[in-house]
């Protein structure tokens, strides 16, 4: 009996608001918008998605292409970009190494991002730095690394703040192995490459790979980067579903729910699948 | 040469963001500002917009804190110190909000809100909140639960301490340092929530992320980078009190914020 008092407050809190708020939304995507009276419920939203059809229909397609670009190459290079860190702070990092990864943290992604356009734009810092010293003639010079129709600028913020993240994930990991199989493989006579590939990567993989899945889910349902930092066309799926949601047209805003939910499924199972994987190797 | 390079990527953003919020009259392609001045932040802070802005955006992100602390607590103790056969079950009820996008959860609940009449509400706004930061509160205490021993207040009650007393005397000073830490979390997450504040307030509960979000499309730099720095020092001083912690076990509070 007490274990349920004790639960209870927390549950009911969470599953209710949860609940309820996907329950609302789900209605919403099939057409259940009592505003304009319409209280029949159709799949008209996901067969709009589907076919490429509607306000925010016509995009869908390219959007999905597009979200999963950003957010696959986005992980990728983090993973890499990680795994070369955590090698390079050789397995010990000093307390100012992990200060310093930390601090990356505590920078919300939203402001990392303005550090980027700052940075990055056409008449940014490194434009006015490459401008004073007379190797760009004007702004429109500077290579379009903001805001470009490639995500270039979307997928640079990402390295920015994933790479410290997944190296802490991989440190963590690395201080509770002992150093003995390393040292093992260099009496053996490794070098460098093999001591990695055959004893550092085995390590970190699990770590890696279930935290580079929960690296990708945050990437493919995050709204505010991509928002920020993106273009008109091609939208993030995010960018689009909440665009498509507060667009006068009512209409409009059962396919941005739709969209909202089905971004949701997608990071849903993946996030299962890492959590599976994770529990089967303990 | 490693710790240069540390330290540039460390200083980097801040100074970047200082040069510009410091700056006046800067353009391409001057490399630097020709003066700095302090102007934007008293503009600023001088704004009743972003000064209430501010004040809203602290004590929301402190009542919300406060909140997961007094809610998650009881689940927390009962899932770090007890097992039961439904625990696992339990676990995935909390976990499952952290993984749904906000996006999803928010968008479903700016529609519950206008129709309970809770848009635009400081309660909807807590309630909307509530849903990122409780998780991490309950996962923070129930990881420090798991090593707190509770023979230390049996003692106390076979010494005919009072349960109250029990409580103040005992429990809160042993898990003072954990939480502080929940507190933390859920303050931080609270802090830098945009997707949740916009949706649920209606566009009318203006918070600090949301006054910076829309301060980019307007696009003064200046103006950007000052409000970037205001929002961006509670999470660094947050950020700086909790690394210790933070450095044994990263979790994914950062994919929050």
């Amino acid at each position: 009996m007490k274990l349920k008092r004790s639960l209870a407050p927390t549950l009911l809190i969470l599953t209710l608001l949860l609940g309820a708020s996907l329950l609302y939304g789900l209605m919403q995507s099939l057409g259940y918008l009592t505003i304009i009276g319409e209280k029949e419920l159709s799949l008209t939203a996901y067969q709009n998605l589907i076919s490429g059809q509607g306000t925010a229909g016509r995009e869908f397609w390219a959007s999905l292409g597009f979200s999963l670009w950003v957010s696959i190459v986005s992980t990728i290079l983090s993973a890499i970009g990680a795994l070369f860190l955590a090698t390079l702070l050789n397995r010990r990092p000093s307390n100012f190494d992990t200060f310093a990864l930390n601090w990356n943290l505590a920078f919300p992604h939203l402001v990392w991002g303005v550090f980027m356009l700052l940075l990055l734009a056409q008449s940014g810092l490194l434009a006015r730095w490459a401008g004073a010293l007379g190797i760009i003639q004007s702004p429109a010079d500077f290579p379009v690394l903001v805001r470009d129709r490639y995500g270039i600028g979307i997928i640079l913020t990402y390295l920015g703040k994933e790479i410290p993240f997944l190296t802490l994930l991989i440190l963590a990991l690395l201080r509770t192995q002992s150093d003995g199989y390393l040292l093992v493989a260099q009496n053996l006579g490794a070098n460098a490459w093999q001591r990695f590939r055959l004893v550092t990567l085995p390590l970190v993989r699990p770590a890696l790979v279930s935290g580079s899945l929960l690296v990708f889910a945050y990437i493919f349902g995050a709204y505010e980067v991509p928002a920020l930092l993106g273009v008109r066309y091609p939208r993030t799926l995010p960018v689009l579903a909440l665009e498509s949601f507060t667009n006068p047209d009512l209409r409009a805003r059962a396919e941005g729910m739709a969209i909202s939910l089905i971004i949701a499924f997608i990071v849903l199972m993946i996030a299962g699948f890492a959590r599976a994987k994770e529990e089967l190797q303990g | 040469m490693k710790k240069l390079l540390i330290w540039i990527a460390l200083l980097a953003p801040l100074l970047t963001l200082g040069l510009f919020a410091l700056s006046k009259g800067w353009f391409y392609p001057e490399p630097f500002p020709a003066q700095l001045t302090p102007e934007a932040f008293s503009r600023l802070i001088s704004d009743t917009r972003t000064l209430k802005a501010i004040i809203d955006s602290l004590l929301l992100a402190v009542l919300v804190s406060l909140l997961s602390l007094i809610i998650g607590y009881p689940a927390a103790r009962a899932i770090g110190t007890q097992d039961f056969p439904a625990k696992k079950y339990v676990w995935l009820a909390i976990f499952l909000p952290t993984v749904v996008p906000p996006l999803a959860i928010g968008m479903g609940m700016s529609i519950l809100a206008l129709q309970t009449g809770l848009s635009g509400t400081p309660f909807g706004i807590i309630l909307a909140h509530i849903v990122p930061t409780l998780p991490y509160t309950v996962f923070t205490l129930a990881g420090v639960f798991a090593r707190y021993d509770e023979n230390y207040e049996y003692q106390a009650l076979a010494l005919g301490a009072s349960p109250t007393r029990i409580f103040f005397a005992i429990t809160l000073h042993l898990l003072a340092p954990g939480l502080a830490v929940a507190g933390l979390f859920a303050f931080l997450i609270s802090w830098s929530q945009y997707l949740l504040t916009l949706l649920v307030g209606g566009g009318r509960v203006l918070t600090l992320p949301v006054l910076l979000f829309s301060a980019v499309s307007g696009g003064n730099p200046t103006t950007i980078s000052a409000l970037s720095l205001l929002f961006l020092a509670p999470p660094v001083l947050i950020i700086a009190a909790t690394a210790r912690f933070l450095g044994e076990n990263p979790n994914s509070v950062h994919e929050r914020i």
